[in-house]
């Protein structure tokens, strides 16, 4: 059965459109108004970061944001208990590290997440191989699990990758952690072809899309983008107000070329 | 049988260890756990860790017998001498045998975490020796607390990076050296200090270290003609306390890994997964790993390797802890009575001994010496005009 995500996503791909999928640190101040700003400029889908005390895959923006909300008392629960109250009508998935789900326990963890709304997960930390308990149990709530794919994979890897993930395919822009870049590394779309290739679900590049020029550029090989560091900044610095400006121009220049 | 673990390819000690990292990296601890399985079951290889270890490092390393603290204290305490490798502690075994790996896979640079800077020191000294580049992550807080290492690395051609993020110590440092190895792991290596991390890391960097063990057991058998009663080691991330533990495990030993009291992983953390292993962590209700508190950098440190998860489960070894004052207190102890300053790490496995030698009478107790103190001189002498 094809979730809420994937449907979502699918919709815009069927309609000739590309998916923007902006990122926000959860527990931020002014973050719940940040989702409601990307619904209302044309985002598909928001995922929602659960702050981690150790971020390995975050560069120093998204750190600082994630700090901040620590410091300020967020955890899963009072963001799960926001999300729950939130109808911004787009499907809204959680980027969080796999402790948070261990701790909790897989399966509380995944029926927590469907309690609240929430479609999917994005567990940067959790690969393939250690994947099956946790997929289990968000199979079992409903929950669709994105996977990563990385430009380090072998050939036989991907299809493997793209076999387990629900929702979309999170095509990592390049080697590194998340962070606003100048230009997209060659790897991104690279990569995205690859991944096109062995799957026909939506495949999203994310990690290093830093700005809408470099959101076109990825979005043509791949059905989309996921923005994570860019937007942040923008909360940070600017607040929601700022965060809907920029997913307004995004969409803007991905709705205005031709593909 | 052995009740010692070789993982297979899910990296698991029992339900601990695993290889829990971001997809870039699986690719390259795949080729990892290969080219380490390969090396290790080539006698060239083998032969050449020996050379380097001997000719370089100074292997064998003593065992002493601590006449006067045996006396004072009522036991048999032998000391197996780590700090007298070169570059003043255990850490140089693992990182000879990583960097020969390195180089064997075509790597021309390291990278490695450091917190009291023991392995930093032994990372940036074999970079040196075989032509590798290298950089360091070491916490802002252990970079002030740890200067004359940092300078030592400096001096050796490494760079040092100090981390600003988080509690600004070692858990930090490893943070900072994984975002590194994500961006630039085509080219480089991953020189983990200690017997954590994914696998192959803490399966790897122990069979660096069983020398220390392996030796041991032979040494304690020629002096005592039979093995010691107790085997006693510090445990940071735990590697100096497997290395010995090593030679040990299929014994009636009992294994005792000391743990300060502000980071005891097994003692007061719970299952838990980060830097890429499933092991017993200090975390809160939600599962954020807790900052640990400790005198000594080296053991600053909420979480602890696989290994030592899996043999306290089954109930082969122990983990009591030691409070800082114990530790300032053994330190000095150690030096006034044998001539000998301890690291910090390891006058925690001297604290202990000192404070049970009452419930082991007439035993013999091998304690691994793990470094030696003069990184240490310096803080301990600000602690010790405070004290005044
Ligand atoms: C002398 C010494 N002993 C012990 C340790 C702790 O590490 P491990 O528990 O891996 O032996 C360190 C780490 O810096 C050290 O320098």
């Amino acid at each position: 059965m094809t979730g809420r995500l994937e449907t979502a996503l699918r919709a815009r791909i069927d309609g000739g459109g590309k998916c923007l999928v902006p990122y926000i640190t959860g527990g931020y101040p002014g973050w719940v108004e940040s989702i409601r700003a990307c619904a209302a400029n044309g985002a598909d889908a928001v995922e929602i970061g659960i702050p981690f005390s150790d971020p390995v895959m975050d560069g120093p923006i998204i750190q600082q944001a994630s700090q901040v909300s620590l410091d300020a008392g967020t955890t899963p629960i009072s963001i799960l208990q926001e999300v729950r109250t939130l109808d911004v009508g787009i499907p809204l998935a959680v980027m969080c590290y796999y402790n948070t789900v261990f701790h909790a326990g897989e399966k509380r963890f995944a029926s927590d997440l469907a309690a609240a709304g929430v479609s999917a997960a994005i567990i940067p930390d959790l690969p393939l191989e250690e994947s099956t308990d946790w997929t289990a149990a968000a199979d079992a709530a409903g929950i669709e699990t994105v996977m990563l794919a990385a430009p380090t994979a072998p050939d036989e890897r991907l299809p493997r990758v793209t076999e387990r993930a629900r929702g979309f395919v999170y095509s990592v822009g390049l080697l590194g952690v998340t962070g606003e870049r100048t230009s997209l590394a060659g790897t991104a779309t690279a990569l995205a072809a690859r991944v096109k290739k062995v799957t026909e679900k939506p495949v999203l590049v994310g990690v290093g899309v830093s700005n809408a020029e470099q959101a076109v550029e990825a979005s043509r090989v791949a059905d989309g983008v996921i923005m994570g560091a860019s937007v942040v900044r923008r909360m940070i610095e600017g607040g929601p107000d700022a965060v809907g400006a920029y997913v307004r121009e995004v969409r803007e220049a991905l709705d205005s070329t031709a593909w | 049988m052995s009740i010692m673990v070789t993982p297979g390819a899910d990296g698991r000690f029992g339900e601990f260890g695993g290889r829990f990292v971001p997809e870039t990296l699986i690719p390259a601890c795949q080729e990892l756990e290969a080219a380490f399985n390969d090396a290790w079951a080539d006698p060239s290889f083998r032969k050449e860790l020996d050379e380097v270890l001997h000719e370089y490092a100074g292997r064998p390393s003593n065992i002493t017998e601590c006449h006067n603290l045996s006396e004072q204290l009522g036991i048999r305490l032998i000391l197996k001498r780590e700090d007298l490798n070169h570059t003043g502690s255990h850490k140089i075994n693992n990182v000879i045998g990583q960097t020969l790996l390195a180089k064997r896979m075509g790597k021309k640079r390291i990278v490695a975490e450091t917190g009291a800077g023991q392995h930093g020191v032994a990372s940036a000294t074999a970079a040196a020796l075989m032509g590798l580049d290298c950089k360091v992550y070491m916490g802002a807080v252990d970079v002030a607390r740890q200067e004359l290492n940092v300078f030592r690395m400096k001096l050796l051609g490494s760079d040092v990076e100090a981390v600003i993020s988080g509690s600004q110590t070692l858990k930090d440092a490893v943070n900072e050296a994984m975002r590194d190895w994500v961006a630039t792991v085509e080219s480089t290596h991953y020189c983990l200090g200690s017997v954590m991390g994914p696998h192959p890391y803490p399966y790897m960097v122990r069979q660096f270290h069983r020398v220390i063990g392996d030796e041991a057991y032979a040494q304690c058998n020629d002096l005592l003609g039979t093995n010691p009663d107790v085997v006693v080691a510090c445990v940071g991330g735990g590697s100096n306390a497997m290395g010995i533990f090593s030679g040990f495990i299929d014994t009636s030993a009992r294994l005792i890994g000391v743990e300060p009291a502000g980071g005891a992983a097994v003692g007061r953390g719970q299952p838990g997964v980060v830097h890429g292993m499933k092991s017993y962590l200090m975390q809160d209700e939600y599962g954020q790993v807790q900052e640990a508190h400790s005198i000594s950098a080296g053991l600053d440190y909420p979480g602890v390797g696989p290994e030592h998860s899996y043999l306290a489960s089954i109930g082969r070894t122990e983990y009591p802890t030691v409070t800082d004052d114990e530790v300032i207190n053994a330190f000095q102890v150690m030096s006034r009575a044998e001539g000998i300053i301890p690291a910090l790490e390891c006058a925690h496995a001297m604290a202990w001994i000192i404070r049970e030698a009452h419930t082991m009478k007439g035993k013999t107790v091998l304690m691994n010496l793990s470094g030696r103190g003069d990184k240490d001189v310096g803080q301990m002498m600000g602690i010790l005009d405070g004290l005044k």
